[in-house]
């Protein structure tokens, strides 16, 4: 991979590439390729081959650095006894409905506020960019009390997907984000779209979203991956067994369960993360820059 | 959906009647607009704007057989007579700070060093960011069970007996619970900061650099003087957010630790909260050490900010 041409750095190039700078260069890039390597990908090859061993080989010391009779029957047994495909599709069907949510509500939201501003807007997006401020921790019991019993509907939202996707719509930093995104799109561009007769919807559908591909993916991208990854509000709102998501699941089932089944178990969870993060690491990484830098 | 119901055709005022016009045209304007902006005003009202005012409004009431009474102060005075209120407080604050030390000056180094490799940049950047997809159980059960098995079996253990240092208890031993937490949670999550902190620093102008080698700076002092200095908005910005994180750790406790620990050792203010809330059937009692936390974090950065903002 070269170098992105250029911008110099702390070090410069010309001293790198000369006598002692170029061998302690070397060196130290050999270094950290293997000491990340091993800081970051041994801990998760010693769980995928620890979960093929025996338990009696992991608790055996010095440990072995391969299964010496590798054998998937920790995996097999995990996937029954933890029920794991449903509840991998649970997880999957949960993301996949906090997806469109956001899609839809935040992006008809960040619009608004960009393109359309309505009186009051700013007043608006300022009261919810505030709940940014408020700690997860402080707002879920009253929220898990006011899902056990909707205001005005008297509805009790457990073991419903809607208690996932709904409060999910809250994301103040997707709006933002959007919202940013839109503002760099011009308004003459909507002016010529009202002039040839669209209204605001057709606007939105036919030039602001075609437009806005990136940050969709990452805004899409970062709702698969907070759905699968958190853990709290998922424990207390799903709690039928039916109805769990897989960390969740993990989780109740690690009491009763052997070690290696909930480590194979947990390799499994996290196995479709892990690809999502492999085909779209350059959205994701750009995504995750794009709110804090710049401004 | 709602939103079909905004596709009306824009008005085009006629001259007749300019400011009737002109006024009704507002009207619809803003009602499209609101007519967007309707569901993402509906799920902030009924699950973030209210659950915050009934948060603090229920820390000061109890409720008893279905029957909702003010209570005054009873739920904050039980809270604060609870014998984990103090460890909680302790250990959260302990996490917090060891969490900075740690998970903020490694993330800041490894960006840099990241920053002047010239080779291997998007494997090393996506090895640091791996983990952060990792769904937290996942790997808080990949440490308790594999890492920080207190026998000689396990992977520190292992490895500490292999460089002849003296092995640890880990989560088993109350001392070594609070920093085997930060090891895990670091490994977690420094992922997004190394890369919001590489992005900070591409933005810095080479000249600069240039500029500071001319003028003699070694390498520490182009650190110092150059690099810290141009990124400081972010590097602010990050400690507040990670603080504020921090305070809230749970997973980790409740995970690696099974909630409390030994003697209270990995019992943090999320926890009991959970703990009041989930399991000793106290709602209200959670709400009011909720309230205390948000207290807590309020003064912090109003003081943060203060501090942060006398320097310029």
């Amino acid at each position: 991979m070269a170098q992105d041409s250029g911008s110099r750095t702390l070090i410069s190039a010309a001293q790198l590439q000369r006598g002692k700078g170029k061998y302690v260069y070397w060196t130290l890039l050999t270094l950290v390729v293997l000491g990340f390597t091993l800081v970051f990908i041994g801990p998760l090859y010693w769980m995928v081959t620890g979960a093929l061993k025996t338990g009696q080989e992991v608790a055996q010391t010095p440990p072995t650095l391969w299964p010496r009779h590798p054998n998937f029957s920790n995996y097999t047994s995990a996937w029954q006894n933890l029920n794991l495909g449903k509840l991998l599709f649970n997880t999957f069907y949960y993301a996949a409905g906090a997806v469109l949510f956001q899609l839809v509500l935040d992006t008809a939201a960040a619009y608004a506020f960009s393109k359309l501003r309505p009186a009051l807007g700013n007043v608006i997006l300022g009261a919810m960019l505030g709940t940014l401020m408020i700690p997860t921790i402080v707002l879920v019991v009253p929220q898990y009390v006011t899902v056990i019993d909707l205001p005005v509907l008297h509805l009790n939202m457990l073991d419903s997907p809607f208690a996932i996707w709904l409060p999910l719509v809250t994301n103040a930093f997707n709006i933002f984000l959007l919202k940013r995104f839109f503002d760099s799109i011009p308004d003459e561009l909507m002016a010529a779209a009202q002039v040839d007769g669209a209204g605001p919807l057709r606007t939105l559908w036919s030039i602001v979203l075609p437009m806005s591909r990136p940050i969709l993916g990452v805004v899409s991208i970062f709702a698969v991956t907070y759905v699968w990854k958190d853990f709290l509000w998922p424990k207390l709102v799903m709690p039928s067994p039916e109805t769990r998501t897989v960390s969740v699941g993990i989780y109740a089932f690690s009491g009763g369960s052997s070690q290696n089944e909930i480590i194979a178990a947990s390799v499994i969870a996290a196995i479709p993360t892990v690809i999502i993060f492999l085909i779209f690491q350059r959205n994701i990484m750009s995504g995750l820059t794009a709110g804090s830098v710049k401004g | 959906m709602a939103i079909i119901t905004a596709t009306r055709p824009v008005d085009r005022s006629s001259a007749a009647a300019p400011a009737r016009a002109r006024r009704g045209r507002k009207i619809r304007d803003n009602l499209t607009g609101y007519t967007f902006l309707a569901g993402a005003i509906l799920c902030f009202a009924v699950f973030t704007w209210y659950p915050m005012v009934r948060g603090i409004i229920m820390s000061f009431q109890k409720t008893r057989r279905g029957v909702t009474t003010w209570v005054g102060l009873d739920n904050y005075t039980r809270i604060f007579a609870d014998p984990s209120f103090w460890p909680a407080w302790k250990n959260t604050v302990y996490f917090t700070v060891l969490a900075l030390v740690v998970g903020y000056a490694v993330p800041f180094f490894v960006a840099i060093l990241l920053n002047e490799l010239r080779h291997a940049k998007g494997y090393l950047r996506i090895l640091v960011y791996l983990p952060v997809m990792l769904p937290p159980a996942s790997a808080l059960f990949l440490f308790k069970f594999y890492a920080y098995d207190p026998s000689d079996a396990g992977l520190f253990n292992a490895v500490l007996k292999f460089l002849h240092l003296p092995t640890s208890q880990w989560m088993q031993s109350p001392g070594a619970t609070m920093p085997a937490m930060v090891i895990a949670s670091t490994w977690m999550n420094m992922g997004s900061a190394v890369l919001i902190y590489l992005a900070s620093l591409q933005n810095i102008p080479g000249e600069l650099y240039e500029a500071a080698e001319l003028d003699g700076a070694g390498l520490w002092r182009r650190i110092w003087n150059v690099t810290i200095p141009q990124t400081r908005l972010i590097l602010g910005l990050l400690a507040m957010m990670q603080i504020v994180a921090t305070m809230q750790v749970f997973v980790e406790p409740l995970i690696l630790a099974n909630g409390a620990g030994t003697q209270d050792s990995a019992t943090t203010v999320a926890y009991l909260i959970y703990q009041h809330g989930f399991f000793q059937n106290d709602l209200n009692g959670a709400a009011a050490l909720g309230v205390v936390m948000l207290g807590a974090l309020a003064v912090f950065s109003a003081f943060y900010l203060r501090l942060t903002t006398k320097n310029d």
